[in-house]
């Protein structure tokens, strides 16, 4: 029969816990989790990279819904436990569901440590433990100003430089008089305070906080001293404190957490106690390389085997992109101990190693941390490293005179060598699931091993595995690159254009080390976008890394002439109009006229130096730019809709030309062609377009993801609202969408096929405030955007596009 | 052989080209981003598209018409592809662009 488990908690350590469970003894239990947080089991260690902006929710999952369905597990969100009953052996949630057990687990993890001093209650006062905190934190950040983060270890400074990151100015108070003083050595400390500082992070040592200040939320705090550092966000990240209340009210032995023993159980053999909310051998841990050791013994138990946890030697690195640290052990100085250490000031190089009876006690690396994890084995395993002495410290590929070739020195290490730190994963288990699995890509081996699923700090050391186990069968380009300037792909460019702050081409080409010096035609009209989209008002458009249509505002033609089509809102002109057009044409002697797909007229045939006086004249009629060459708005077709036509619902040219007034001028990814008919016999056309819309009775339906050139496509509908107003609030939000998601030159039916209809609807038609957010957004970019080039041309800009620099040898030839 | 003086270095704009009009044809006269100067016949020898107009990187062109990539410093199509541009030699004197026409002789008689 199978026994009923429950889990009290949901976080990382039971989640492991149940994977090794279901490895070793499928079907064996059935298993009910109580989860007080309204979500799935996410990887808590990645709070950080989503605080700074480099990955998103979704990105950190462990388990999604779908895992929970085809474990059979029933998962109760939102449900926190308030009662465990050992007699009748249920447990009981606050809003009154219940479940009785076999095998208990007890998971409740921690809670982060909040100081009692004046203000504590402020809002704004925050801890860093779950994504609510995070959330919280990029609400406030979006309005700027400075945050004080309380405490100067991992998760401080983690928060510190997320805040950093988020554009907040940010300030570390700091009890101690070195940072991170439990895993770092005062010259890494000095090493890792300095490269923080030139991030622009203010960091305070020996500060005690006297109090924080502020009426009804947060205005900064007070030092002991009397400082006083304004701010609107205090994040406290001083330590945590196991959560053993609910094992204490049940009767279980807990001192400073529950207490359990070499097999995880508690005081009741029945339940068991797992994560940080556990002691063991008088050690509550807050690493995840320890709980997960604690969970493949607990597991090992419930599938009937006998497995002991023996406590855990752990290893610490900072997940703060471009520092590269790591400690392990114990540094500190002793009589019996002696230290090898390398500085290299000129590549910012420290590390040291501690040693006691020629076996390593203690590593400290900074700048330099590939040889991090061949350090800890030789501690972990307590090698005696004598003969290597001389030659230690430069690490494994010195050893034996190994040629300096990481590759080889992956094949050196041995098949038990702990190669993910984060999930305990040996060498010997990747190798050996790449092959009995047919693995081939990154992800797969994340998925099927969890090697480098967690941090990813040991990425490169498994795709050598990968590469080493596979040969050229590994293909580590899954994403396929922008171009061969860089190995990332547009999405990664992007994201990270956001997440550090890079507002210029060079800077992206320098933090995102870009294998060529400026990049190539492919990558610079690309990123001049995204850098044009994501900082409207910061960033100066760079003219020379756009297409020569876009550079002139004209459309170059096979025999090198250009081609001029002016804005006719909605399809609509006048005679007036033509006038100026005919007189155009007459004096310019433009060879072709001829009226476009998008209901306009295109002059054809200009040399490029007569541009700027076909514009002048143009310009006097009234005219602006149609910007027909430009990845921006194009044209908005319409039909006449209900002022002339017997079956016209609505006023489609109306509604057109409002559309293309508002929308004008505002760069997107790839051509933005919209059209709008007055009726669903669709005159305008107006469901193959990027955006469409068909005006019904009742309203408007929004359509979108229409192709009609290398591909056909019909539209998708968006969803129908009822005002013009709606309409055109809807299809900016939609826009700005794209245009913040898109790759370039990525036409709207791909994005959309990409990131799914379902969602794009979900944000835009249903999430009030997302929408708001997009049509903010759009609306702020278009001051920035709406000036008409053909005017500004005229006025002198850019006048070296549109003549010569010289003409020579006709004057020297009469000589 | 004849120099003749077309302007000044920051009369090009960076990663940009301007041209020169001579009784030979059109010149094109390119400014790399580390102020190398290069000068070609402006015609790509795929479809003779303008390679004034194109974009700059490196000490290559792309070609605004079918993308062809040209080695500003060799004028020959890089890649699969292949062609030849006629180069000429350019000089820059303390910020002054002087230009080689070897055919301007020719012209001139």
């Amino acid at each position: 029969m199978t026994e009923k488990l429950v889990i009290i908690g949901n976080g990382m350590a039971p989640g492991r816990m149940l994977d090794e469970l279901f490895e070793k003894a499928p079907g064996a239990y059935d298993v009910t989790i109580f989860n007080a947080e309204p979500r799935v089991n996410y990887d808590r260690i990645m709070l950080s990279p989503v605080l700074s902006g480099e990955k998103s929710y979704d990105d950190i999952i462990i388990h999604d819904e779908a895992w929970y369905e085809r474990n059979g597990v029933t998962l109760l969100k939102g449900a926190r436990v308030t009662e465990i009953d050992r007699e009748s052996r249920t447990v009981t949630a606050a809003d009154g569901r219940t479940a009785s057990y076999d095998k208990l687990v007890i998971a409740t993890g921690s809670s982060p440590i909040i100081i009692p001093v004046p203000g504590h209650q402020l809002p704004g006062v925050l801890a860093y433990r779950d994504l609510d905190d995070v959330e919280r934190m990029l609400e406030i950040a979006r309005n700027g100003g400075r945050a004080i983060v309380i405490g100067g270890g991992l998760l401080g400074l983690e928060a510190a430089y997320g805040l950093k990151r988020q554009g907040m100015e940010v300030t570390v108070i700091h009890l101690m008089p070195t940072i991170m003083e439990r895993q770092l050595d005062p010259p890494a400390a000095y090493m890792l305070k300095k490269a923080l500082g030139d991030r622009g992070i203010d960091i305070i040592t020996k500060a005690n906080t006297k109090a924080i200040l502020g009426t009804d939320k947060v205005e900064g705090i007070e030092l002991d001293d009397g400082r006083i550092i304004p701010g609107e966000m205090v994040v406290m990240a001083v330590g945590i404190r196991p959560n053993a209340t609910l094992a204490r009210a049940a009767g279980l032995t807990v001192n400073r957490g529950i207490v359990v023993d070499d097999g995880m159980a508690t005081s009741d053999p029945n339940i068991y106690s797992l994560g940080e909310c556990a002691e063991h051998r008088g050690v509550c841990y807050g690493l995840v390389a320890p709980l997960y050791e604690s969970a493949r013994a607990l597991a090992d138990r419930l599938a009937g085997g006998s497995a002991e946890y023996q406590g855990s030697v752990t290893n610490t690195k900072l997940k703060v992109t471009g520092i590269n640290l790591f400690s392990a052990g114990d540094f500190a100085e002793a009589p019996d101990r002696e230290e090898i250490v390398l500085r290299d000031a000129a590549a910012g190089v420290y590390k040291r190693l501690v040693l006691k009876d020629n076996r390593i006690v203690g590593t400290v690396l900074y700048g330099d941390t590939a040889d991090g994890s061949w350090f800890f084995d030789l501690m972990k395993k307590g090698s005696d490293v004598s003969a290597m002495r001389d030659t230690l410290i430069f690490g494994q590929s010195f050893q034996g005179g190994a040629p300096l070739d990481p590759m080889a020195a992956v094949a050196a290490l041995p098949d038990d060598a702990e190669i993910c730190g984060c999930n305990g994963v040996c060498k010997g288990k990747i190798t050996s699931t790449i092959t009995a699995k047919g693995l081939t890509t990154l992800n797969e081996v994340r998925a099927h091993t969890k090697a480098s699923a967690s941090c990813g700090n040991c990425t490169g050391l498994v795709e050598q595995l990968m590469k080493l186990t596979l040969g050229d069968r590994y293909n580590p380009a899954a994403v396929t690159p922008m171009c061969d300037c860089t190995d990332l792909g547009h999405d990664d460019v992007r994201r990270l254009i956001i997440a550090k702050g890079l507002k210029t081409i060079p800077a992206v080409m320098q933090e995102l080390e870009w294998k060529t010096s400026c990049g190539c035609a492919k990558c610079r009209p690309a990123l001049n976008y995204y850098l044009v989209c994501d900082w409207p008002d910061e960033y100066a458009d760079d003219y020379q890394s756009r297409f020569i249509n876009e550079r002139v505002h004209a459309n170059i033609q096979k025999d090198g002439t250009y081609s001029v089509v002016p804005r006719m809102w909605g399809g609509v002109t006048s005679a007036a109009e033509l006038r100026a057009i005919a007189d155009v044409v007459d004096k310019f002697e433009v060879p072709m006229v001829k009226v476009t797909g998008g209901q306009r007229i295109d002059l054809l045939g200009i040399q490029k130096e007569d541009l700027p006086a076909v514009w002048a004249d143009l310009g006097k009629a009234g005219f602006v730019s149609g910007q027909a060459y430009a990845k921006g708005l194009r044209t908005v077709k319409t039909c006449v809709g209900s002022d002339w036509c017997r079956f016209g619902t609505q006023d489609s040219t109306g509604l057109g030309i409002r559309l293309e007034k508002f929308m004008w001028g505002s760069w997107t990814p790839a051509k933005l062609k919209l059209a709008v008919s007055g009726c669903p016999r669709n005159c305008a056309e107006a469901t193959c377009k990027d955006i469409g819309v068909i005006c019904v009775d009742s309203g408007f339906e929004i359509h979108f993801a229409g192709a009609a050139g290398l591909e056909i496509k019909g539209t998708e509908v968006l969803g129908q609202v009822k005002t013009e107003d709606e309409a055109l609030e809807y299809i900016v939000a939609l826009t700005q969408m794209y245009r913040e998601q898109g790759r370039y030159l990525e036409r709207i039916y791909k994005w959309a096929k990409r990131v799914g209809l379902d969602e794009i609807r979900r944000q835009i038609m249903d999430d009030a405030e997302k929408r708001k957010g997009y049509f903010d957004r759009f609306v702020f970019s278009q001051k920035f955007a709406q000036v008409d080039p053909w005017s500004e041309r005229v006025s002198g800009k850019d006048k070296h596009e549109f003549k010569p620099l010289v003409v020579t040898g006709f004057s020297e030839a009469a000589e | 052989m004849t120099w003749v003086t077309i302007g000044r270095l920051e009369d090009i704009p960076l990663r940009g080209a301007r041209c020169v009009d001579t009784p030979e044809g059109r010149i094109a006269v390119f400014r790399t981003a580390d102020n190398q100067v290069f000068a070609m016949e402006d015609s790509c020898p795929h479809k003779r598209g303008p390679l004034s107009q194109g974009i700059v990187h490196g000490t290559s062109v792309t070609c605004p018409l079918h993308n062809w990539v040209i080695s500003l410093e060799s004028g020959s199509a890089q890649g699969a592809d292949v062609g030849q541009v006629r180069t000429m030699a350019v000089r820059n004197d303390n910020g002054a662009l002087l230009l080689e026409l070897t055919e301007l002789r020719v012209a001139a008689e």
